[in-house]
């Protein structure tokens, strides 16, 4: 890590990462390929104990994070995920918990409540996002009196069958709006989706028609804009440390593979060829380290560049984790295709982790558009 | 002044005043080395003298360098300082690299006191600017294998041979030079470091135009240049033990304390044009691939940045392994590669052909363009730095090579024949 952590955040990481290596071992996820969830309720209040979902939460509100700066904090945890592949909606929970903080409605306080204590899981449905045009929104919300009117699908939805609120993002007439629904309200679906991932598990959801009170929104009607833009910077955080995680892990076990494997009497370590394309993973390796490390301090911060910074490690992230850990399936051969082999689990995570909160063509997108806007400004 | 060190914060906010008392805006050729013509260049370069010799005269040059020798003493956080406060203004941009860092950082640390006392100062006064000799015709990459010679001749010695790639040779002043002096020894034992006056009979300059028409780089022809034996620095047949620290000093560039250069403001994007304004030259501002290619452009520029981040406070709080630096000059060289392209392909066809008359034309892409590679060669190619990565970041085995524990006589320099 670039930074150099507290030893509040080194005990912080240290926990959970034996924590993650007591519950959910690469043999426990085997297990649980099927399992409805990916992971038993017990894991997940458990992993809330250990601050989980608390670090982006004011302390008024039950939360806190060990050094001041929260998101620098859930960056060490998502690092550990993505080193054990772990289960559990870290991305969404957080972005939820993060979002309620502050919130005074009655849902609002009981929602964060659960997410707090693991008791309840909360999902965002990022109906709209900030790189799309408004008519490319997929859910779109409406006032009628003082009600809002949500209606549209988005997928995927992390844990959207286990969930028990619904973080949701539209389009709505002067920007984009959120509200807060609980998954039973009438009108809502929620159907399973098959995914690429062991671990992890995601849903299709869709809105006909919910209505919710205005007590539901999270700020006004149509300025969403700017809360949205901050949620989907600190999941990109999180993403990109996570996947920084999975990364680390593939890439070490490739480097202990091409020590023990050996071809034509030598081991593959010590072919040119093979170093050359090392030395470039690692290269990959380190610069994803740098920009996971700089998107946390700054979204932490709050600085000016933060959405550049962390559209950067997104972007940067999302596409070249795929590719390292591809190569690491090259190098691996054929075991390195077989379910048996553990590196898959890296390789989902990393291939999933690029979709979720905007691919990277999406981010570079957004990118460009602050870049230009500084542009014309300057 | 007293024996005490003057505080970082009381000699930045001496600095800072006597900067912007005396120091102009930041000018062009402080922020491109590249000048039109030889004329502009020669009169650049007179006033990068004269700009150094207002620093010395000012009580700012050579901030790290010890008093005796004509500097102030200080640490490298009074250098950064100093830096900092000088961001945005004029500055002798031609002294920094290479005169002060690597060849004026391996004098201080290898030459003799007499060497130092005649050069330092002279450097600190704008009177000397300094090149590196060090690659050569036969081999970039592989340093130690130089055949530039230098044999004695009774007392003093003299050299043959030939050096290339030096940049403005042309009309810098002292070089300082890595020869072979022993060849019955193995290729790192008998090497030995000298210092020369550039312009002297024996010594041919040639200019090296490259493909984009530019030509700084120099090549130097060697024929029995005599050089004193009171211009050797270090001993004898040990140039290799010079030659790693001069390379450390070569790769910290203008990261080194000795040299004086702006940091921050506006000096780190310039070197680069906008790729947001190439796009709207070319009517691509608002197509979503073009967008894309922008933003993976910043992306990319952030990333380097960072990963320089990262190492160099990995090797600050002493964590780091030397051999890091080789993950960023890869990362370096790829990224600068695929920047480049990004630029040429937004730029469309007015890069590649474009009307002399026109304003603004965009020619200078296109030029970056046939010249990106030079990011992952000059300075060591990426090769080289992958292979360092490899053996010595990752552990792996060293590759095979025809030239260890053999006199260096017998070292193959080409293909067997007949």
């Amino acid at each position: 890590m670039w930074h150099e952590l507290t030893s509040d955040q080194d005990l912080l990481r240290d926990t959970t990462s034996r924590y993650l290596g007591d519950r959910a071992p690469l043999s426990q996820l085997r297990k649980d390929r099927d399992h409805p969830a990916g992971f038993d309720p017990a894991y997940w209040t458990g992993g809330a104990e250990l601050g989980w979902t608390m670090l982006l939460v004011s302390e008024d509100d039950g939360g806190g994070s060990v050094s001041g700066k929260g998101a620098v904090d859930l960056a060490l945890i998502a690092y550990e995920f993505g080193r054990h592949a772990a289960p559990g909606p870290l991305v969404d929970c957080n972005v939820v918990a993060s979002a309620l903080s502050g919130q005074e409605g009655e849902l609002q306080q009981d929602a964060l409540g659960q997410i707090l204590t693991g008791e309840a899981i909360a999902s965002s449905c990022l109906g709209a996002a900030p790189w799309q045009l408004p008519d490319e929104a997929g859910v779109t919300m409406t006032k009628d009196g003082d009600d809002v009117i949500v209606n549209g699908s988005i997928k995927p939805v992390e844990s959207g069958a286990q969930s028990g609120f619904l973080l949701v993002t539209g389009m709505s007439e002067g920007g984009m709006s959120q509200v807060l629904v609980p998954v039973d309200a009438a009108g809502v679906s929620v159907k399973a989706l098959k995914s690429m991932d062991v671990t992890r598990r995601f849903a299709a959801v869709s809105f006909e028609n919910v209505r919710v009170p205005a007590s539901a929104l999270l700020g006004a009607f149509g300025q969403a804009d700017e809360e949205v833009t901050r949620q989907i910077q600190t999941a990109a955080v999180i993403l990109a440390a996570e996947s920084v995680g999975a990364m680390e892990a593939a890439f070490d076990m490739t480097v202990d593979w091409a020590f023990d494997r050996y071809t034509f009497g030598r081991a593959i370590a010590s072919y040119q060829a093979l170093k050359h394309r090392f030395a470039d993973m690692k290269s990959w390796l380190e610069a994803s380290h740098a920009i996971s490390d700089a998107a946390a301090e700054a979204v932490a911060d709050g600085t000016a560049t933060a959405g550049e910074i962390a559209s950067a490690a997104k972007s940067y992230i999302g596409e070249q984790g795929v590719e390292l850990a591809q190569d690491c399936v090259q190098i691996h051969g054929g075991i390195g295709v077989t379910y048996e082999h553990d590196l898959h689990f890296y390789l989902r995570r990393v291939t999933l982790n690029r979709l979720l909160y905007g691919t990277p063509a999406e981010h570079r997108r957004w990118l460009a558009g602050m870049q230009i806007e500084k542009e014309y400004a300057a | 002044m007293s024996d005490e060190m003057e505080s970082v914060d009381d000699f930045r906010a001496r600095a800072r005043e006597w900067i912007n008392a005396n120091l102009g805006p930041m000018q062009p050729w402080d922020i491109s080395q590249h000048c039109d013509t030889d004329e502009i260049e020669l009169e650049a370069v007179a006033r990068d003298r004269a700009l150094q010799r207002k620093l010395f005269d000012g009580g700012f040059a050579g901030i790290c360098f010890p008093r005796e020798y004509g500097g102030l003493g200080l640490t490298p956080d009074h250098n950064r300082a100093f830096n900092e406060e000088l961001a945005g203004h004029e500055y002798p941009s031609r002294f920094s690299v290479p005169t002060f860092s690597p060849c004026a950082s391996v004098l201080l640390e290898y030459g003799t006191p007499e060497q130092k006392a005649a050069h330092l100062p002279a450097i600190l006064k704008g009177d000397e600017v300094w090149v590196q000799l060090l690659s050569e015709p036969g081999g970039g990459s592989d340093v130690a294998g130089i055949t530039t010679r230098a044999e004695k001749q009774g007392k003093d010695w003299v050299v043959n041979g030939s050096k290339v790639w030096t940049s403005r040779a042309w009309w810098a002043d002292w070089g300082i030079i890595l020869t072979r002096t022993n060849w019955d020894l193995p290729k790192h034992q008998g090497m030995t470091v000298f210092i020369l006056p550039l312009h002297q009979p024996g010594i041919e300059i040639q200019r090296i135009e490259r493909l984009n028409g530019e030509s700084e780089a120099c090549q130097e022809f060697f024929s029995d240049v005599p050089v004193p034996d009171s211009d050797r620095v270090g001993e004898i047949d040990a140039g290799w033990t010079i030659g790693t620290r001069w390379m450390y000093h070569e790769r910290l560039g203008h990261n080194s304390p000795y040299v004086t250069r702006p940091i921050g403001g506006k000096r780190e994007q310039s070197y680069e044009p906008s790729v947001v304004g190439i796009a709207r030259k070319a009517g691509r501002l608002d197509d979503p691939s073009a967008r894309e290619l922008i933003g993976e452009h910043s992306a990319l520029g952030l990333v380097t940045h960072e990963l320089q981040r990262r190492i160099a406070a990995g090797a600050a709080s002493g964590k780091g392994n030397k051999d890091l630096s080789s993950i960023d000059r890869v990362f370096r060289g790829i990224a600068s590669v695929r920047r480049s392209t990004i630029a040429f392909e937004l730029a469309g066809s007015g890069a590649s052909v474009w009307d002399e008359d026109e304003e603004d034309a965009t020619d200078a892409i296109g030029m970056n363009f046939l010249m990106r590679q030079v990011a992952c060669i000059g300075g060591g190619t990426t090769e080289i730095s992958r292979n360092v990565v490899a053996e010595r970041v990752l552990g792996m085995p060293r590759e095979q090579s025809g030239d260890r524990n053999i006199p260096f006589r017998d070292v193959p320099r080409g293909p067997k024949r007949g």
